[in-house]
């Protein structure tokens, strides 16, 4: 098995979070890449759910355990609290089911993870002010073949959290690797936000 | 052949110690005939079984040296290079118990009467299979396969393994399976024993003493049975209202391709099965249900399974739906089991599970690659 050299920044931002030997769920978890990195670094033990044919076999090569689902059929499968994180990262914004989605993220898990694009980053809106829509390296496709259905800013999700009672544990905003502290909305191009049902 | 373990051939095994079975009747006596391919290493680490569905048996892979064309039932998936890679893993195949290709069932001479046993054999079930498996295990000197792996009936067998003998394997592959069959099963499975058992050749079980054979019964169990291992769609693409003749003529003989289709694989069938076998092997289908004996709670059944899981299901399988291998899935996660699920999109039903399909074949390269790594480490 190869080493993972280049971790996604996302997921070394994500993986920070995650303490040793916790129970992960990675929702959307493509070829395996952070829970194999977990499973390597931390010894977290979780699955990765995954619908793409591709991927499944991805993350058998990559040993890490998977379950072939439809996220938007829900999380059925799953036992109320039997993760300690749930992870859903990039794929928020491609999901047709947001808001059931993450209220079942919070079933099975004690704390939720996303990640996901920024609407509100500056390119973004300078795209939407030039009278198109933004195409960029955190949102590779054009507005007729993508699959972000459900697209927001740091603003937006941090209302939804309001709205739906969920409590923010943590932030974290980046933009080409880096972290960003001023302006996140503005200057941000991916969000992470740790978060749990408000008490 | 290419990729072909190539020449092979069956070897028997004796056994004297007696073997209770579940049901209570015991079989003083009995051999298994088996074949293996690939070798043992030195730490008898890296031994696979494979457990057969209703109709197969211990010709897994490769050809017999006098039968060129009797390819085993599963060579698609083992042999040098394939999925289940015989350069790396030392692979058995076995009949079961009750079975017709060689191991002591119905049509095997009871020794003591010196006749076939007939109606005499006792009802065999899955956990029996699991026990004889175990010794032929024994004698072969594997203490812990690497992987125990089945379809559809012999996927619940290898699901039975990790109940039976939690820490006699690392790997458990349960393919197009079920926990238990639903009550629609049990029911096309009874239709089905129901033909033999009314045919007036069937002479109660003991019809090798009136040298008949009930092949009208076998002959429809088995046209029923292929009718529900195929998909809908499938049958569709392939036969659709296909007329043998170009016109119908309002009678009642072959006038469509499926019925031809149907008449020609169970004649084929009923040419060299035994009816008291397939009679057996439903049985043993029905009988199935580990989360009996724990409140009918899957969960609390597979407690024990110590191994890591692979469970595959195939889209279009309405008798082994992929919602029955989910059923095993969510009892694994509940136990904490390292399981890994791929439900494959084929358009063959059940049968797919015997088919070449690219992404089923790369899921078990995958997963087998993992166990062989284990091994070498």
């Amino acid at each position: 098995m190869s080493p993972l050299t280049t971790l996604r920044p996302d997921f070394a931002a994500i993986a920070r979070w995650i303490p040793a030997g916790a129970s992960v769920l990675d929702l959307g978890c493509g070829d395996g890449s952070l829970l194999r990195h977990l499973a390597d670094t931390k010894q977290v033990r979780g699955y990765g759910v995954e619908i793409a044919d591709a991927d499944i076999v991805a993350c058998l090569n990559n040993g890490v355990d998977v379950i072939q689902s439809n996220l938007e059929s829900g999380l059925s499968g799953f036992e109320d609290g039997a993760f300690d994180y749930v992870i859903l990262s990039q794929t928020l914004q491609a999901t047709r089911h947001t808001e059931p989605l993450v209220s079942e993220m919070l079933r099975v898990g004690r704390e939720a993870i996303v990640s996901f694009p920024n609407f509100g980053y500056w390119k973004a809106r300078l795209n939407v002010l030039r009278g198109q829509m933004p195409v960029s390296a955190e949102l590779p496709y054009q507005w007729y073949d993508t699959p972000n259905v459900h697209l927001c800013t740091l603003d937006d999700f941090e209302m939804f959290c309001a709205n739906s009672r969920l409590t923010i544990l943590d932030r974290r905003v980046m933009t080409g690797g880096n972290e960003v502290g001023f302006l996140p909305n503005l200057l941000g191009a991916t969000a992470m936000y740790r978060f749990k049902r408000a008490e | 052949m290419d990729n072909s373990v190539g020449i092979v051939s069956a070897q028997r095994a004796h056994f004297d110690t007696p073997l209770t079975l579940k049901s209570g009747a015991v079989l003083p006596h009995y051999d298994l005939v088996y074949e293996t391919y690939g070798a043992l290493n030195a730490a008898k680490s890296n031994a696979i079984l494979i457990c057969h569905a209703l109709s197969g048996h211990h010709h897994v892979a490769g050809v017999y040296a006098d039968e060129p064309k009797n390819v085993g039932w599963w060579d698609n998936m083992i042999g040098p290079g394939k999925p289940i890679d015989t350069n790396q893993f030392f692979v058995i195949g076995l009949n079961n118990l009750g079975g017709c290709h060689g191991s002591t069932g119905p049509s095997s001479l009871d020794p003591e009467t010196g006749q076939p046993y007939g109606s005499a054999f006792p009802v065999v079930t899955v956990e029996d299979w699991v026990e004889a498996q175990a010794r032929l295990a024994d004698r072969l000197g594997i203490g812990q396969f690497a992987a125990i792996v089945g379809g559809s009936l012999g996927g619940m067998q290898a699901l039975q393994w990790s109940l039976s003998y939690p820490a006699r394997m690392r790997h458990v592959l349960v393919i197009a399976a079920a926990p238990k069959l639903t009550a629609q099963n049990i029911a096309f499975n009874d239709v089905a024993r129901n033909a033999i058992l009314t045919d007036p050749d069937f002479h109660g079980g003991d019809y090798y003493q009136h040298h008949t054979v009930p092949k009208r019964g076998l002959r429809l169990a088995r046209m029923l049975g292929h009718i529900t291992y195929l998909s809908d769609d499938v049958m569709a693409n392939k036969f659709g209202r296909e007329l043998r003749h170009g016109k119908v003529n309002y009678g009642y003989e072959v006038e469509f391709q499926i019925e031809s289709y149907l008449r020609y694989q169970g004649d084929k069938f009923a040419g060299y099965f035994d009816a008291n076998t397939y009679l057996l092997m439903t049985k043993a289908l029905d009988y199935f249900d580990p989360a009996h004996d724990y409140e009918h709670e899957l969960n609390r059944a597979l407690a024990r399974a110590q191994a890591e899981f692979l469970v595959v299901s195939f889209s279009t399988d309405w008798r082994f739906s992929p919602e029955r291998s989910r059923e095993i899935v969510n009892a694994l996660l509940h136990n904490k089991r390292r399981v890994s699920y791929a439900e494959i999109t084929s358009a063959h039903g059940h049968d797919s599970f015997l088919m070449e399909d690219e992404q089923y074949i790369a899921v078990m390269r995958a997963y087998l690659g993992r166990i062989a790594q284990e091994c070498a480490a």
